[in-house]
């Protein structure tokens, strides 16, 4: 039998899906464990049990100083920056997409402006935007709104674009004006591409973020983990990665479910 | 004065010709059948009459009115797919006909009862009154094209356009499609362009059969000439004509 043509059956196929899980972590405690006997206040690779037992303390241990658990306020911090900037680019990238995939008008005026801002690196942009936003939560927020909108908008526009013809002549047909158009038949079907517009820029969103708050920030996850590098905590580190991970995994999870649940007519051909 | 008239209209796409010298007139409520090779300009002919697009040349009125410059609610459409919208019900898309009139395409509270009865109205008319709630993309092909045609006729159009309506369905829907069309149309009384493949079902339709094709093709540059309207035939009867020229001038048969 070809391989294209072997399929696993249930059980295996959980199993497939773990096995990358599993193995990745037996290796890691078998190398930290080597490090760990050859040196025991080595620092680089923490024993398993270390960083559960470091995640504990972070999670429940305020502050001594500020009495403060410091991981929730990084955790508010930080979504709250990622939530505004992605929220505008949605905004934004849903207007000037559909004023683009329907009016002739604003397709010369912005579709090859939008094109070059794609190119520009928005990493790039960093210095410009803590110089005109200052240090605070502006420029973090607009970095995100910068690195992830111009995607989001040609993609959007070329969703409408996409919208069968026939049916924009039919609309007309039945009396509807230009607004009309863009609110009941092209808004309704970009809706489910614009969620997973923002599953698919929520990589990058995070990555804008956390290169912000490293460079010039007080609190928020990217700024603890480049901070605790200093005293070589990779214990900290490592319990901050795998929750960004987790918050980033439960995001795209809402995402998909809202998606399916608010878009029923989507599914009902399958 | 007839109801349609097409007068001297040329369409060219760059320096392609596509149609030239179209001219002809439709009395109100005739069903006009429209033929021709694959290519030849049908689906051209019909978005100029829909006011999709405009003629390069000559012009095309409705009841002696100006020329239209969009697409708008005296002219309905169903297209071969596509005519209605994959994100509404049914329900919804027939409402759609009543609420995409006003300002913000919702219909106003005191509208609404209104609405709902003529939208029932149509689905019981069109026979989906038991998939009412369901998505059009878990309706068969057959059924989909009665809502549009429902849809379409919801707006009232003073002329309806059909392209190729029925050419993706398989032969026993599309008899039956041709029982529902006609019922419509004895209903309705509306005037009706339908371009078909099939010239069976044409002349099956139609009161008028119009056929397009190039009239002269040029040697050197077949884009040159465009296609025109070769043919006019009479329909009514089985296309047989003057069965009823008895009835209509009694004198002839008094030798
Ligand atoms: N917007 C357009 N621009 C350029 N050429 C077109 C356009 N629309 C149609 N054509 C060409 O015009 C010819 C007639 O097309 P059409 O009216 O769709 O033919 P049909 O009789 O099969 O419906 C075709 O050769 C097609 O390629
Ligand atoms: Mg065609």
């Amino acid at each position: 039998m070809r391989l294209i043509n072997r399929i696993p059956n249930r059980p295996g196929a959980v199993l497939l899906a773990a096995l990358p899980f599993v193995l990745l972590l037996v290796a890691y405690s078998v190398a930290s464990d080597i490090r760990l006997t050859a040196n025991p206040s080595d620092k680089l690779l923490p024993a398993p049990s270390t960083i559960a037992a470091t995640a504990e303390r972070l999670f429940t241990e305020p502050d001594r100083r500020s009495k403060e658990i410091l991981l929730w306020n990084d955790t508010v911090a930080s979504l709250a920056r990622l939530m505004g900037g992605v929220g505008i680019s949605a905004l934004l990238s849903l207007v000037i997409g559909l004023a683009i995939g329907l009016l002739p008008y604003a397709r010369s005026l912005f579709s090859s402006f939008i094109a070059v801002l794609s190119m520009v690196p928005p990493l790039a942009l960093l210095p410009i935007l803590f110089i005109v936003f200052g240090l605070g939560e502006t420029s973090k927020v607009v970095l995100i709104v910068i690195g992830i909108t111009p995607f989001m908008t040609r993609d959007l526009a070329q969703r409408v674009l996409e919208i069968p013809k026939e049916q924009i002549v039919k609309a007309q047909t039945l009396g509807a004006s230009t607004a009309v158009i863009a609110l009941r038949v092209a808004l309704p079907q970009i809706l489910p591409r614009l969620i997973s517009n923002v599953r698919l820029s929520l990589g990058s969103a995070w990555l804008f973020l956390i290169a912000a708050e490293a460079v010039a920030s007080n609190v928020g996850l990217g700024y603890r983990i480049f901070l605790v590098r200093r005293y070589l905590a990779m214990d900290v580190i490592l319990t901050y990665v795998i929750w960004i991970t987790l918050l980033a995994f439960i995001i795209d999870w809402l995402l998909k479910t809202l998606s399916r649940r608010a878009f029923p007519w989507m599914e009902a051909g399958l | 004065m007839s109801f349609v008239s097409v007068r001297n209209v040329w369409q060219k796409y760059g320096d392609r010709s596509i149609l030239e010298r179209v001219n002809v007139s439709v009395d109100e409520g005739e069903f006009i059948s429209i033929v021709g090779a694959s290519g030849c300009g049908k689906s051209t002919f019909l978005r100029m009459l829909l006011a999709e697009e405009t003629p390069s040349k000559g012009e095309i009125s409705i009841d002696g009115g100006i020329p239209a410059v969009e697409p708008g609610i005296e002219r309905g459409v169903v297209f071969q797919r596509y005519s209605v919208f994959p994100h509404m019900t049914v329900r919804g898309n027939l409402l759609a006909a009543e609420a995409f009139g006003t300002p913000l395409g919702r219909l106003p509270r005191n509208a609404r009862k209104a609405a709902q009865d003529r939208a029932q109205a149509t689905l019981d008319r069109i026979g989906l009154t038991h998939v009412a709630e369901q998505y059009p993309a878990s309706l068969s092909g057959g059924m989909q094209q009665r809502l549009a045609i429902g849809q379409a006729l919801m707006a009232t159009p003073r002329v309806l356009l059909l392209d190729e309506p029925f050419g993706a369905l398989d032969p026993g829907t599309r008899l039956q499609m041709h029982d529902f069309l006609m019922e419509l149309r004895d209903e309705t009384g509306m005037t009706v362009f339908m371009v078909t493949h099939d010239l069976h079902e044409g002349f099956k339709l139609g009161d008028r059969v119009l056929v397009f094709d190039k009239p002269r093709w040029d040697p050197v540059d077949p884009n040159v000439i465009g296609a025109t309207i070769t043919y006019d035939f009479d329909a009514r009867n089985q296309g047989v004509p003057f069965q009823d020229i008895l009835e209509k001038y009694p004198m002839l048969a008094a030798g």
